[in-house]
């Protein structure tokens, strides 16, 4: 749910980073934390296990400059991929104003694509929403690995409704500013179009 | 559409004034007051040190998966949450189901004073939301985004 906040002029939305198990999702926000400047963003937040798994979400403030006057603020958010912790998506889906999903590119990786892709459609369903008619961009990460699945493949199985798409290596940062810059959009021009 | 949260200078105002007014009479450090999915919206006391934008986000998924423990135990809510420090202790209250009350005290204060002023505050909080709500819901007030082209979007975007 964004959040117009007409006294201090400030737009405020929140977009949900989903996908598989250690498809890069948290390394999409850390590239994005590590190359943004101080004066634009907030504490990246990690509440992750011992061995660096997310246990219930990152949260990464970020601000994109001004429309108008208006601040835009957006609050990066992922998931756990983990599918054990289903409950835990549940909740950090609720109020989501755009949707990116990571799909990791490797062969042995399709099967968790396919299920993490039903996952957050079922997930977003139980919460009032529709994928389809939420701002929502795909990534194909780990497009460098040799075992890395052709994109006409990848778009077949995981993106049906040809929703903008992005290749990614986020590690050295292909591909992560773009996707965001497109989500981001997206919700932008929703709002517009709701107002 | 996309649901809208929106907030009105008249409004945080009120919001605001309530904040203070608890922090004043709790003998609180700071008072935050923020939405369930972790915006802040007003705060009161000593906030210069505080990270309100990670107190909130945190906050908020706090509050979340306590109301998911709640619903798995058959509960509808538990409204409120104390968690004792050795110096700061964090009481929190789920505000006519909408918003979340953030009380930070120390010694100059105990659990019993906060609870009770924080009741208080959140029937007058109730208040402000229940007029914010239906201010936003009939649509006399200007929005942001009639004057926002596709052309302002884009040029965000440009590098």
């Amino acid at each position: 749910m964004s959040f117009i906040n007409y006294s201090s002029r400030e737009i405020n939305c929140k977009i949900v980073y989903y996908g598989p198990g250690l498809c890069g999702k948290t390394t999409n926000l850390q590239y994005i934390y590590n190359k943004t400047n101080p004066e634009a963003k907030g504490k990246m937040i990690s509440l992750a296990t011992e061995t660096e798994r997310t246990l219930f979400f990152d949260f990464l403030p970020l601000s994109l400059g001004e429309i108008r006057g208006f601040k835009t603020r957006f609050h990066l958010y992922t998931v756990p991929g983990q599918v054990f912790y289903d409950a835990s998506r549940k909740l950090i889906l609720k109020g989501v104003d755009g949707v990116v999903y990571v799909g990791d590119s490797q062969m042995e990786r399709m099967e968790a694509n396919i299920e993490s892709l039903d996952n957050l459609r079922q997930n977003l369903q139980e919460q009032g929403y529709d994928l389809d008619k939420l701002p929502y961009v795909v990534q194909y990460n780990k497009r460098d690995l040799p075992n890395a699945i052709p994109m006409t493949e990848l778009e077949e199985a995981l993106n049906p409704t040809k929703v903008p798409a992005f290749e990614a290596v986020a590690p050295k940062g292909v591909g992560v500013f773009d996707t965001l810059k497109a989500v981001a959009k997206l919700v932008l021009t929703e709002l517009r179009k709701g107002s | 559409m996309t649901q809208q949260l929106v907030m009105y200078e008249e409004e945080l105002t009120q919001i605001t004034t309530i904040c203070e007014v608890l922090q004043r009479d709790s003998n609180a450090r700071a008072v935050l007051v923020i939405d369930k999915n972790g915006q802040a919206f007003a705060n009161a006391g000593e906030v210069e040190q505080l990270d309100i934008t990670s107190l909130s986000s945190l906050t908020a998924g706090n509050v979340a998966a306590t109301g998911a423990i709640a619903s798995l135990l058959a509960e509808k809510e538990f409204a409120g949450q104390f968690l004792e420090g050795q110096k700061t202790s964090y009481h929190v209250s789920i505000v006519g189901q909408r918003v979340i009350m953030v009380v930070l005290f120390d010694e100059r204060s105990s659990l019993g004073l906060v609870r009770l002023r924080v009741r208080k505050a959140s029937t007058e909080l109730v208040n402000v939301l229940d007029a914010l709500a239906k201010k936003a819901a009939s649509g006399t007030q200007p929005s942001v985004f009639s004057e926002i082209t596709d052309d302002d979007i884009d040029n965000l975007f440009n590098d």
